[in-house]
């Protein structure tokens, strides 16, 4: 109904950020396993389900991929497009989609605030957090707790290049 | 070749040695038989063997169910090969692999290609449910964590870490195009010591991302081998590149074949293969080259053979 408004994945950023900041003075009231916790699922479920066709995670990584939801790939990859994408650009598994991923890369060209974040290393999935609220889980920093091997990948230096050769 | 990884871990295996003293590597897949007789993977091992340097043990290849590449491996170590062991992400979780992985460096396995695989879509049993826990990427670093960690994922400690050589794929020919050197430097980063290409067929689209490899430092940082492979008919061509998920081969070559006699098809097929590795030798970057011909062990002997690439180093 919404999706139309991934194609502005710059403003969807901003929106981001708005987000972020307007919702933190009710972290009092978004706590795992709160009673608001119902309301919140529903709000995020709805409103991220409209514009994004999220599947509820739980750990929300919408910036980093080019405001496109990872798990809309078949293979539920977190960190770039498989080899099998086809050569107009479509999925493996399903021919008459577009790749999500090469979506995800065309809409973080145009991200000047989280686009360099498609190169960051992204952690396995906690599958625990599956159906819960990735904004409950990230005022709580549930969602960025991640399995102890995988160690900082922060620092690890992956760079973004946006002036590459065009096709 | 002046490559010298952070964390040098000297795997010991004849492969990164190989590759380490400058050599022009060759390494073969051994497509896994549907079979329980050793003897099968014995017989394909052994023609492979003679020609090239690593055998690759394909993880139940296009999705389509054969002896496990685990086992391939234990085979092939206890007779003294040196396989690489091939991983993917589809049919098991992290768990599963990371018993998996460990195992096989109990073994004697020292070579770890992590794949994200094929879909179930594309083999035998279609029905089957994907897994998918990890992604290539995240595969490749919870091998390396185990190896250089000493530790599980969870952070669980290893007794005896594995020493391994760690490879990864890369598919150049597939969008978006700009972006794949960067992803091979995301898969650098979480732990790629080599690389094995998807088939290059498409020669001016490898040299263009081999440029913009060499201008990343990347061929200085993994050792990358060009994917090759001889096309047995036309019919063949057509069917790898439209039912093989990823390989892109271009009209020209096709055309090539189809103007060639039905009998002598195969024998040009060899032809542009050997052709194909001739100048792919001259691309600055490349390390090797991994052959790729499902079930045809003598032909690879054959195209190793005619590209002048015998006798392989001893190490």
């Amino acid at each position: 109904m919404f999706r139309w408004l991934q194609q502005f994945p710059h403003f969807l950023e901003i929106l981001y950020d708005l987000l972020e900041e307007g919702l933190s003075p009710l972290k009092k009231w978004f706590k795992p396993g709160g009673f608001s916790e119902p309301l919140v699922i529903a709000v995020e479920k709805l409103g991220k389900g409209a514009v994004f066709n999220c599947k509820m995670c739980g750990q929300c990584i919408l910036h980093s991929t080019g405001m496109t939801c990872p798990l809309n790939c078949p293979k539920h990859l977190r960190n770039g497009p498989c080899g099998g994408v086809r050569s107009n650009g479509n999925c493996e598994v399903k021919p008459e989609m577009v790749c999500v991923w090469v979506e995800a890369y065309h809409r973080s060209l145009k991200m000047p605030l989280y686009g360099h974040q498609f190169a960051s290393l992204q952690p396995p999935m906690n599958n625990q957090l599956k159906g819960s609220s990735s904004w409950i889980n990230m005022f709580h920093g549930i969602d960025t707790k991640i399995p102890k091997g995988w160690g900082d990948t922060k620092d690890i230096p992956v760079n973004f290049i946006k002036d590459g050769p065009r096709d | 070749m002046d490559l010298v990884t952070k964390e040098f871990n000297p795997s010991c295996s004849r492969l990164e040695e190989i590759l380490r003293a400058g050599h022009f590597a060759v390494t073969a897949e051994l497509n896994p038989p549907d079979s329980a007789d050793p003897e099968d993977v014995y017989r394909a091992a052994g023609v492979l063997a003679e020609v090239c340097d690593g055998i690759n043990a394909v993880d139940a290849s296009g999705a389509n169910c054969h002896i496990s590449s685990v086992a391939m491996c234990a085979l092939l170590t206890r007779a003294g090969y040196e396989p690489v062991y091939q991983v993917t992400c589809r049919d098991r979780n992290r768990i599963a692999i990371q018993g998996d992985i460990l195992g096989a460096a109990a073994m004697g396995v020292l070579n770890v290609l992590c794949l994200t695989g094929d879909d179930v879509s594309s083999g035998d049993q279609p029905e089957a449910k994907r897994v998918f826990d990890f992604d290539s990427i995240q595969l490749l670093r919870t091998a390396r964590t185990m190896r250089d960690q000493a530790t599980f994922l969870s952070g669980r400690k290893i007794t005896t870490p594995p020493c391994f050589f760690l490879g990864a794929a890369a598919n150049p020919f597939v969008p978006p195009y700009e972006w794949r050197p960067q992803r091979l430097a995301k898969k650098i980063a979480a732990g790629a010591q080599f690389i094995q290409t998807q088939y290059c067929f498409d020669l001016p689209r490898f040299r263009e991302y081999m440029h913009q490899v060499r201008d990343l430092g990347l061929d200085k940082q993994a050792f990358i081998l060009a994917g090759i492979g001889p096309l047995k008919s036309a019919g063949a061509a057509e069917f790898l590149r439209s039912k093989v998920p990823g390989v892109v081969i271009p009209d020209k070559i096709v055309n090539r074949l189809k103007k060639t006699t039905k009998e002598k098809q195969q024998e040009e097929g060899e032809k542009i293969c050997i052709e194909l590795i001739e100048q792919i030798r001259d691309i600055e970057g490349v390390a090797g080259i991994h052959i790729m011909a499902y079930r045809q062990e003598e032909l690879v002997a054959d195209i190793v053979s005619q590209a002048a690439l015998l006798p392989r180093p001893i190490i």
